[in-house]
């Protein structure tokens, strides 16, 4: 099998607070081949974004610290690197959108402007090229008239704009993966379909692999090819789109896809939702077990004993359960 | 400007008992004041004309995407906001035309809970301080004991212990704290519960412990709601019928399963088909809409809707189509869908 | 109602104790507590402030010298067995003078502070509680007034009132109030606005609107929801303003205006050492440095607070 490129091998990215470590991400497993969307989703507090955020170190340290693991980028360890190092493969190879665009670009520099800084850092561009080349990532992008809206700023754009110009900003350098945390949470319905559409097209067209953060799990359905679901640190269960929506396996998994009500069921709609039980835990000095024993129906006694190891149930499908 | 003169009910023709709420042609402008004077410069057409009622015991659900005035419209029914004009009649009084005491009263029959768990909680007070408030401004209660028995009781009906009534909010999970919101709004035993995005806050796996405790509520207690949000699948999975907003204005209402089936409205349509499906084996087409919604300080002339609308005409930006009938309890404003 | 709890609910009742466990019980006022306790300066300026606080107030009895013994022959002496902090020009005991003139300064700061205090809560609640005129009038208002030089105007109105009301309430009751009523009138302002933002972005919060919706009258509302929720960051600014209350008295007795001059305080005891710097350092020295602990620690102090009471941890 072809070496991965992004495979994240038991990371570990703890928090030290003044109540205690908190083990945001407490053993994390998982890869991304070439040009393949991964989709990482799970609840708040899971530790899907700290992933994310630990591929690019883009975590404060102190309080956080790699614990342990390793994250390979095309076969290279990153966490060693020094941060003029990362600078090399931020934005160049790795590129990541947030949640909220408002709060993740600039407000007293034009759009233009701030593409344009992305495009220079990495190629010998003079001023204005570097401007023809911002206002042609937003034509990318679909945003109408990028000649003009090149030398506007980010409040003059709509929260859905905001988003593409983001995107347009992230992939200016045409980078191998592309992390999208959230990038549709804030969006209304009808724009989120506009943007999943977008970073399909995008993906074609630059050959990049995508690693979807979301809660979605219909996003998820509608963009990925196979999952990685993640519960308070730990991966539960990853397979194949198909094969995570058609047998679902970890209980948290079977409970997530079963607790969404569909719009596409009526028929069989006024049936009860199966909710799963509880709250989301407390990632402070977490119990020893299975994080989910306390809100599994089937909890056993060794449940909360060992963490139980991830185990391959079909072929790229992985569980970490003990039944 | 669009003025119906009748409004859809769930009963097709206007015979049957009276609707718990019916609402008339509500509207809200907020004035943006600019310059040294705070003279008006400009009005947000938040609310611009929004027609329907309710049935006593039914689930009217309300959804639209940010800034189509759904919240806006929940919150002038109870007068929260003052409407700028419009007919708001609850269990036959005019909402509109009451003094503060007649509110007051009014408020005992109609509550509503909130979007943000965190927002919606006083965070110095204690659980049992915040159930227990509206007893005590009611005066339903005539000793201590009585009120903390109350107290304990609504925390039971949502799923708490009777212990967390010692204790403050940040204590709790976004889930639970929705639950102390639920049972607030219970304690003074309202028949119609306004629920503003009472989901939308939380988590997937909280949602339907939220979702399923509003539908036991409904059953034990025999509430109504009016359920806003944005998400059309809870939307759809927990209403009876549903009224669709854009802008301002209502432009589709029809009985859940019907709205899903066969929408009438172009809107509505496109709305349906971009919610994500968590099912990888359904393929769509999926009506994609172009553009945002437009900014509600100037609505577009005409159907609100004619800048994004697949099968505009030119005269949809010149005429505004009335919500009417076009299928048995099935209303929508369209010019050319029926 | 019936109280019969749906069971499919119940469950979610014991998963939440391990959520809770490290909060249990602790209201938000112990979360502030906890969080300041934090701030190692904070809470060693807290003692400090203490033992000045108490010095004061049993120094005349540990210390039993009166402040007005002269004696000439022991005029400006260094600390010594007798004269621990030294003697003025007049051989008077430093250290009784500063513990009387402690009390007066602290309880000027602190008076000052709550007139301060009470006119910005009572303007700022107005104005955030009503909107339009009144709000904009009641901020002219402050405006005007934080726009006036404090200085000039403290002179002025002493001039002025230091006479009549001296006649009414004595020398030293007078010269109090007259200097409370001054500093406090114009150190207001920076609460009144504070007051007046909290409670225009607290009565738009879900809590209120829910109270409101509950029937609760506007009294109730701030009362009960929007006061307790706004008074964190007044907590700090009181404290910083006893702080700047103390220098605007010292700065006042520097000036002469203060008290009578045979009154001390810390301020005037510095006046009166200006002249004998360079032979008797040590009487400008210990006034001095008592003001600037004092200032110091109320200020470090406000920095704890501010960081125990931010709103955004507990909202």
């Amino acid at each position: 099998m072809a070496e991965p490129l992004l495979d994240i091998r038991g990371l570990k990215t703890w928090f030290k607070t003044d109540d205690g470590m908190v083990r945001a991400v407490d053993g994390v497993d998982l890869h991304i081949d070439r040009g393949e969307t991964l989709g990482v989703v799970g609840e708040s507090g899971c530790g899907k974004t700290v992933t994310a955020r630990s591929v690019l170190k883009l975590i404060d340290m102190p309080p956080g610290r790699f614990e342990a693991g390793q994250i390979l980028w095309q076969g290279r360890d990153l966490i060693p690197l020094s941060m003029e190092e990362m600078d090399k493969i931020r934005a160049k190879e790795i590129a990541i959108i947030f949640q909220e665009p408002m709060t993740s670009l600039n407000p007293v520099y034009t759009v233009g402007d701030q593409i344009a800084e992305v495009i220079a850092l990495h190629q010998k561009l003079s001023r204005k090229q570097a401007i023809a080349g911002a206002a042609e990532m937003l034509r990318l992008v679909n945003i109408p008239n990028p000649q003009r809206r090149v030398h506007d700023y980010p409040h003059q754009f709509s929260g859905g704009m905001r988003q593409r110009v983001m995107i347009a900003m992230a992939l200016s350098c045409q980078p191998k993966l592309l992390i999208a945390d959230e990038p549709t949470t804030a969006l209304d319905v009808t724009i989120q379909a506009q943007i999943l559409e977008l970073m399909q097209e995008m993906k074609e067209r630059f050959g990049m692999a995508i690693m979807l953060i979301t809660h979605a799990m219909g996003v998820v359905a509608e963009t990925c090819q196979r999952v990685t679901v993640m519960y308070a640190g730990n991966v539960v269960e990853e397979a194949s789109v198909e094969a995570l929506f058609g047998d679902p396996r970890h209980p948290y998994t079977q409970g997530l896809i079963r607790s969404i009500p569909r719009v596409d069921r009526s028929a069989e709609k006024k049936q009860r939702l199966e909710a799963i039980a509880g709250t989301v835990p407390n990632l402070l000095e977490p119990p020893p077990g299975c994080r989910f024993a306390a809100r599994c129906k089937f909890a056993m006694d060794v449940c909360t004993q060992a963490v139980p190891p991830l185990k391959e149930v079909g072929p790229g499908h992985y569980v970490r359960c003990v039944l | 400007m669009s003025a119906p003169v009748s409004a859809p009910t769930a009963a097709s023709a206007a015979d049957t008992a009276k609707p718990l709420l019916s609402v008339r042609d509500l509207r809200k402008h907020f004035a943006i004041r600019g310059g040294i004077l705070s003279r008006v410069v400009d009005k947000v057409h938040a609310v611009d004309g929004v027609s329907f009622d309710i049935e006593a015991g039914e689930t009217l659900g309300v959804v639209g995407e940010s800034g189509c005035g759904k919240s806006t419209t929940g919150r002038c029914i109870l007068r929260l906001i003052e409407p700028s004009s419009g007919e708001v009649w609850f269990q036959g009084a005019d909402v509109m035309k009451m003094n503060h005491a007649q509110l007051q009263a009014m408020r005992r029959d109609m509550q509503i809970i909130f979007q943000d768990p965190y927002a919606s909680l006083n965070p110095r007070l204690t659980i049992g301080a915040i159930i227990g408030e509206a007893l005590t401004i009611h005066k339903l209660v005539n000793s201590r004991q009585a009120l903390e028995d109350r107290v304990v009781q609504l925390l039971e009906t949502v799923g708490l212990r009777p212990d967390h009534m010692r204790r403050f909010p940040h204590e709790f999970s976004g889930g639970q704290r929705q639950r102390i919101g639920i049972a607030r709004a219970l304690a003074v035993e309202p028949k119609l519960l306004i629920c503003d995005e009472p989901v939308s806050a939380l988590d997937v796996s909280i949602q339907a412990q939220v979702i399923n405790l509003l539908e036991d509520l409904q059953e034990q207690f025999g509430l109504t709601y009016l359920f806003i949000a944005h998400d059309l699948s809870v939307v759809e999975h927990i209403s009876t019928r549903i009224a669709v907003m854009y802008l301002g204005r209502v432009v589709e209402i029809a009985p859940a399963a019907e709205l899903y089936d066969k929408p009438i409205h172009p809107y509505s349509e496109a709305l349906l088909s971009a919610v994500p499906i968590p099912d990888p084996t359904v393929k769509r087409k999926r009506i994609m809409l172009e553009g945002d919604v437009p900014n509600p300080i100037r609505p577009p002339s005409g159907c609100h809707f004619h800048t994004r609308c697949p099968i505009a005409r030119p005269d949809c930006s010149q005429r505004s189509p009335v919500l009417e009938e076009k299928r048995p309890g099935h209303w929508a404003a369209c010019h050319y869908r029926d | 109602m019936a109280g019969s709890t749906p069971a499919s609910l119940s469950a979610s009742a014991p998963a939440a104790a391990p959520a809770a466990r490290k909060a249990q019980r602790f209201s938000p006022w112990h979360e502030a507590w906890r969080r300041f306790r934090r701030h190692k300066m904070a809470l060693f300026s807290a003692v400090a402030l203490f033992l000045i606080v108490f010095g004061v107030l049993a120094g005349p009895f540990l210390w039993p010298v009166a402040i007005n013994e002269i004696d000439f022959a022991a005029k400006l002496q260094g600390p010594s067995w007798a004269h621990p902090l030294g003697t003025d020009d007049l051989g008077q005991d430093l250290l009784a003078r500063l513990i009387y003139g402690g009390r007066i300064s602290i309880a000027v700061g602190v008076a000052a502070m709550v007139v301060a205090i009470f006119f910005g809560l009572l303007v700022g609640a107005i104005a955030g509680m009503s909107s339009g005129r009144v709000d904009a009038a009641l901020m002219w208002v402050t405006d005007l007034f934080l726009s006036l030089p404090q200085l000039p105007l403290l002179l002025l109105v002493i001039y002025l009132f230091r006479e009549p009301v001296k006649g009414v309430l004595g020398v030293e009751g007078g010269a109090f109030v007259l200097i409370v009523a001054v500093i406090g009138g114009t150190r207001w302002m920076s609460a009144a606005r504070l007051v007046r933002a909290q409670f225009l972005s607290l009565r738009e919060k879900e809590f209120v609107e829910a109270a409101r919706a509950l029937g609760a009258s506007k009294l109730r509302q701030v009362v009960q929801h929007i006061l307790p929720n706004a008074l964190g960051p007044v907590i700090v600014v009181a404290t910083i303003d006893i702080a700047a209350a103390i220098i605007a008295e010292s700065t006042l007795s520097f000036l002469g205006l203060g008290f009578p001059s045979d009154v001390p305080t810390w301020g005037s005891v510095l006046r009166d050492a200006k002249d004998y710097l360079d032979i008797a350092p040590h009487w400008a020295l210990f006034p001095g440095s008592l003001i600037f602990i004092t200032v110091l620690a109320i200020n470090f102090i406000g920095d704890g607070l501010r960081d125990a009471l931010d709103p955004r941890r507990v909202l």
